[in-house]
Order: structure tokens, then C-alpha cells, then sequence
């Protein structure tokens, strides 16, 4: 088992011909995943690392029962591409495209919601079970089979994270990058009860960031559905407060957002929060270790 | 993000039909004079300095004259000003109007739920920080089907207002949410929202545009900010730029690991200056760029974290040393760098030789930028 993503993964790279997303098919491939398609209008016809390419997703799932959607098409075109990706029937879509409005995701959400896709993203490194699957932009020299989970909301650090578990020789269950944007389709709380229901997870790292409120709402669902070890860690206690939403955004917040209440909430929850990105490997193996005592 | 002038988000709310007061934009004390003059902007009128920080009451940013001579002077007296650090440039001239009351609407992002929320309070006139949670409301608006009736009749009610306001008030969330959809909004604020009579007018406009929908509204293009020479060259090279306080200059690529950079720093008794995030990549060519762009900020050290994931350490660490050999002698700085990823060692021997201190480890390595910029200082 594994979360979102197994051998049966079966993606579809939407915007395929491009750079981006010829350089990821490559390596997505390497990792072993099964890239069964590549969509670029008006590229029907041709391959890209030996995939096939199609005009419409509907094409490429009619003909390769592809079942998950990688989206590398830039921000003007992407809302449009996952709707498309939604209406073909795909369960999940992984957005890695990045400087999409959010007045689109406001879309694009509970569209793919009603038709049954998840999405993870958008501007986010996307989801990576070792031994199995990979859909999107995490290096694959970072991964490693083994028994945590690892959810965050940042990209680079997550590599740098994961790569630290894999360091001290633990290895990871799946990872899921749920990207920083202020509208992301999966949110922690949205993937906490995957990894609680998942029997290849012993424990769960969780990266959160300052702003918005995302990691006191799992803070809240950890505390109250959550019972395997958590071992969290907020970036950016020491930055001064960066993009504001203006004064109305600080109404809806009021009180949350800063790395202060984000740590208060976690450790009330019961997880062990790291101060810096280094200290997590040794919490985490202190807590695997807890969990299987 | 995008902020713009009261009268430039009052030009976009009149656009979708928000009752506004009559009025004018002048630059000079005899350009406001002659609008009174001209007959314009009727008398009395208040005059309002064009910044974009707020609390311009209070500041004497805002004043009220009754004739002619009037307004030049207090156009004057506000020209001259120096708001929180913003030269006032412009102005705006407003018919002044029979206030009944004062009210406050605004509509924006619940990062939570996913959702548009339009808030409401009868506490117009003050920051809305500081009104009582209990006296603000909250109205999730489902984009789809977007704005209902039933929804700007409760805000009526919320505010107590019913028949010619009310009426007015549907006519005001109906143009809150066009414009909030319409042109790519984070926030579009009407404080106060005043009762004159049997209709509301909007006194004040803020309206934030996204940045990323930037695509789809070139005439925002040239909206006035207080962008510097540097942050403009980042801006047009997509990499975040962003001036603290410290000395210490720092390249990293992703938001989450620039914080944490940071974080790292600050506890070491580092002070973080300019700090330049290249976003998801590792891109050579964009590393090189940001180290040039960052030899003009004149730090007293850098400090350069990367996580390689699909570029080779090497090559960055080659684009980083022809960089280097760019910047005049005199203009150095240490350099302290660490990249992560694949060829790590490669990468770790190449800077070494070309004089860097290269070091994997990330305490150790910003212990010695804090060092380095130390020995500068």
C-alpha cells in the first residue's frame, strides 16, 4: 500500500512537448513510474521519450487507460487543462505548474471534486511512493523505500527533508508536496487521514510554512484522528511577515498564521516540532523507534 | 501583488456601478483649485492624498475646505508631505456628503475554505482590525453560482439596513464581487461605505490585484509601485526579492527552503540582508544570474543554499565561478556556498579551488557565512 499513487498509476503528462515536461517524463520513467501518455494540442501523432502523444486527455485515456494527470502547462492554460483532465475521468491530477491564479483554482477545485479528481497543487512538487510511483518534479535520488510518510507544503525543502530521512538509512512510505499556494487542492488535512489509513506508514513528517491557517487545521485533526507519531517543522520563524492579503486577509486569520501558533498547536496536538530543518532525521528515527516499541 | 490608488480602484468601481461621490484627481495646488473653480468638484469638498497606506485621516493626509483659497493651500500643504514614507504625488477631490452612517464591506480570499468571503461590519470608518470579532460578518460566497440574492439580503440585515439602502447595498456587493471575479482581486475593500440619504457611496476604494493573473490584465502593467532598480531586474528574471534589515546576502531556491535558510542564519546571530529565492529551480543560468544580481546589492557576505535535484552541482558551480570572475575585485564579497544534489563533490572541489568556501553541512555552512560577514563588518 502507499498513499494516492501504486504500480497501477497510470499518467498522462499534460504539456508533454515542453521543456519541463519532456525533462520530467524522462525522469518519472527512471523511477519507474508508467507514463502512458503525453497530451499537447496539436502534437497528436508524435512521442516524446517514447510516449505517445495525443491532442485531448480524452484521446490518451481512451487509448491508454491512463488514470492520473501530470500538469506542466503553463499558468494561462492550466485551469482549462484540468478541467479537461477531470471531465476524461481521472482520479487524481498533480498540478506542478506554478503562478496560477487562484481565482482559477477556485474553479478548478470544485469542479475536479464533482467529478471525483483530486487534485495536489498547483506550484507544487507533486507525490512520490518509492519502489512504485512518482508523478511529478521530486529528485528521485532523494527517495528510498521505507515507513514514513511525508507531507509539506514547500518544494526544495521537502527534497532536502527526504533526503535527510533517507540519510540515517529510513527510507519513506510516500511523499506528497502540497504546494504553497493559497488555494491548493489537498490540503494537510485532506491527506492526514490517508496516511493514518495507510498500513506501510509508521510515522509522518509534516513541513508547514508561516501564513494561513493550514497547519493549525491539522493540528486540530491530529489531536483528535491521528495516531500515528508526527514530527512537524515551520519554516520561517525568523522571516519578517512577507505577502499580506492586506487588512481583511488578517481578519480572517486573526490570531493564526504565525510560526508561534503553529508550533503551539502542533506540540499540543502531541507532535514533536523541529526548531531547524536538520534536527527532524534524528526526531523521526526517535519516533519510528517510539512507534514500534 | 498589485495595490492600487483610491482613485485608480474607484475608476475600476465605477466600471461595474458602485456609487461613488463626484470627484476629480489633481497634481498641483492650481489644478485643484481650478477643478473647485471649474465647477468639478462642488464645495465643500475633502481633499485626500493619494498613498497607499492607510490611516491618512488621522495623518493629516486628509482635509476638508470650503472655498477655493481653501484647497489650494490644503492641496499644497498635502503635496508636500511625506506619508509613511511615500511621496504624495497626487490627489483626489471629493464633493463632501451628509454622512449618516458608516459602514464597512470587503471581499476576499478564505484560504481555508477555499471560498471567495465577502465580510461585513456596521463599524465603517475605523480599521477593521480593531472592531470586535462579534460586530464583523462572515459570508462564505460559493463561486458557483457566485453572489445570490438571499445572501445580499442577510447582509442588509447584518447591517441593518433595509428599503432605498438595502436596495443600494445589493446594487454595491453586486459590483464588490464583478469586481473581486472580474479583475483577478485578493481584495476589494469599501471602508466606509457611507449612508447618504436613501443610497449608499463609496468613500474610499482598495483594490489589490494578483499577481499572477497579471496575464490577463496588461493594463495593470503600468500601475505605480515602489519597486527598487534591483527589484525590478528580479521581478522581469522571476526570482522573489526581497530587502531585510542584515548584511548577510542569501541565494536559495523555494520558498520553504529560503525560510529556513533564514531561520538557520538568524539563530547563528546572522542578520539576513538581501534575500533572492530562485523559486522551484536549480537552473544554472538563473543561479549565475541571481549571484550577479546579488553583487549589486553590495552584501557583506553571501550565503548560497541550493538543493539540486535535476541539474548537476557541478554545472551550477562552474556558472557560479564564471560569475564570480565578473564581479570588479573591489566589489567581492566572501562567498559561502552550499549545493546539495547530484555530483555534489564535483561541485564541492570546483567552488573550493576558485576560492569558496564550500561545505555540504547546513548549520556549518551558515555558521561560516555568519562568520565571514562578521569579519567584514
Amino acid at each position: 500500500m502507499s498513499v494516492l499513487v501504486d504500480r497501477d498509476t497510470r499518467v498522462v503528462v499534460q504539456g508533454i512537448t515542453g521543456h519541463q515536461g519532456t525533462v520530467h517524463t524522462r525522469q518519472m520513467r527512471q523511477f519507474g513510474t508508467q507514463v502512458v501518455a503525453g497530451v499537447t494540442p496539436g502534437k497528436a501523432g508524435t512521442e516524446v521519450e517514447g510516449v505517445p502523444v495525443f491532442d485531448t486527455v480524452r484521446d490518451a485515456v481512451e487509448k491508454t487507460q491512463a488514470n492520473t494527470s501530470c500538469v506542466f502547462v503553463p499558468a494561462p492554460g492550466a485551469k482549462d487543462a484540468v478541467l479537461e483532465a477531470a471531465d476524461a475521468g481521472l482520479r487524481l491530477g498533480v498540478v506542478v505548474t506554478e503562478h496560477v491564479p487562484f481565482h482559477d483554482m477556485l474553479v478548478m477545485y470544485p469542479y475536479a471534486r464533482s467529478k471525483g479528481m483530486r487534485i495536489i497543487g498547483p506550484n507544487c512538487p507533486g507525490i512520490g511512493a518509492p519502489a512504485k510511483a512518482k508523478v511529478g518534479i521530486i529528485p528521485n535520488v532523494v527517495f528510498q523505500p521505507g515507513r514514513v510518510g511525508v507531507i509539506s507544503r514547500s518544494g526544495t525543502l521537502t527534497y532536502e527533508i527526504v533526503n535527510g530521512i533517507r540519510e540515517i538509512g529510513l527510507g519513506q512510505s510516500t511523499c506528497i508536496g502540497l504546494g504553497g499556494d493559497p488555494v491548493v487542492g489537498t490540503t494537510f488535512v485532506d491527506a492526514l487521514p490517508l496516511f493514518e489509513s495507510d498500513p506501510d506508514t509508521d510515522a509522518l513528517v509534516m513541513v508547514g510554512e508561516i501564513g494561513g491557517t493550514a497547519e493549525e487545521d491539522a493540528a486540530e485533526y491530529i489531536r483528535h484522528h491521528f495516531t500515528k507519531p508526527v514530527v512537524a517543522y515551520i519554516a520561517g520563524r525568523s522571516a519578517p511577515p512577507g505577502k499580506r492579503m492586506g487588512h481583511a486577509g488578517a481578519i480572517i486569520t486573526r490570531g493564526k498564521g504565525t510560526a508561534e501558533t503553529k508550533v503551539a498547536a502542533l506540540e499540543a496536538a502531541g507532535a514533536r516540532v523541529a526548531k531547524f530543518p536538520y534536527e527532524i532525521p534524528a526526531l523521526i528515527a526517535e519516533a519510528v523507534r517510539g512507534a514500534r516499541r | 501583488m498589485v495595490k492600487l490608488a483610491e482613485w485608480q480602484g474607484k475608476v475600476v468601481f465605477r466600471k461595474y456601478g458602485v456609487p461613488l461621490p463626484r470627484g476629480e484627481v489633481a497634481r498641483t495646488p492650481a489644478e485643484a483649485e481650478a477643478l473647485v473653480r471649474g465647477g468639478k468638484v462642488p464645495l465643500p469638498c475633502v481633499i485626500k492624498a493619494q498613498v497607499l497606506a492607510g490611516g491618512r485621516g488621522k495623518g493629516g493626509a486628509v482635509r476638508f475646505a470650503n472655498t477655493p483659497e481653501e484647497v489650494r493651500d490644503a492641496a499644497a500643504a498635502i503635496l508636500g508631505l511625506e506619508f509613511k514614507g511615500e511621496k504624495v504625488r497626487e490627489l483626489l477631490l471629493e464633493e463632501k456628503l451628509p454622512i449618516a452612517r458608516e459602514l464597512y464591506v470587503s471581499m476576499t480570499l478564505d484560504r481555508a475554505q477555499r471560498l471567495p468571503i465577502l465580510i461585513t461590519s456596521a463599524q465603517g470608518g475605523v480599521e477593521i482590525e480593531s472592531v470586535p470579532d462579534a460586530q464583523i460578518d462572515r459570508q462564505p460566497v460559493d463561486p458557483f453560482p457566485g453572489l445570490t440574492g438571499y445572501e445580499k439580503r442577510r447582509a442588509a440585515k447584518v447591517l441593518g439596513l433595509s428599503g432605498g439602502p438595502a436596495r443600494s447595498l445589493g446594487q454595491v456587493l453586486d459590483a464588490l464581487w464583478k469586481t473581486f471575479q472580474q479583475e483577478d482581486a485578493e481584495l476589494v475593500e469599501i471602508n466606509p461605505l457611507a449612508v447618504v440619504g436613501d443610497a449608499l457611496v463609496a468613500l474610499d476604494a482598495k483594490v489589490i490585484i494578483e499577481d499572477d493573473a497579471a496575464f490577463r490584465h496588461p493594463e495593470y502593467a503600468e500601475v505605480r509601485d515602489d519597486r527598487t532598480e534591483l527589484e525590478e531586474i528580479a521581478r522581469e528574471k522571476e526570482i522573489a526579492f526581497v530587502q531585510l534589515d542584515g548584511n548577510i546576502g542569501v541565494i536559495a531556491n523555494g520558498a520553504g527552503l529560503t525560510m529556513a535558510t533564514l531561520d538557520v542564519l538568524k539563530e547563528l546571530g546572522g542578520a539576513p540582508g538581501v534575500f533572492l529565492d530562485l523559486g522551484g529551480t536549480d537552473d544554472p543560468k538563473k543561479v549565475t544570474e541571481a549571484f550577479l544580481l546579488m553583487a549589486r546589492a553590495r552584501p557583506s557576505a553571501v550565503f548560497l543554499n541550493i538543493f539540486g535535484g535535476i541539474t548537476r552541482c557541478d554545472t551550477v558551480a562552474k556558472g557560479l565561478v564564471e560569475a564570480m570572475q565578473q564581479v570588479p575585485a573591489a566589489e567581492r564579497f566572501p562567498l559561502v556556498a552550499r549545493i546539495r544534489g547530484n555530483n555534489e563533490a564535483e561541485g564541492i572541489a570546483l567552488l573550493r579551488s576558485a576560492g569558496v568556501t564550500a561545505i555540504s553541512d547546513l548549520r556549518a555552512s551558515a555558521q561560516a557565512a555568519v562568520d565571514a560577514a562578521r569579519g567584514r563588518a
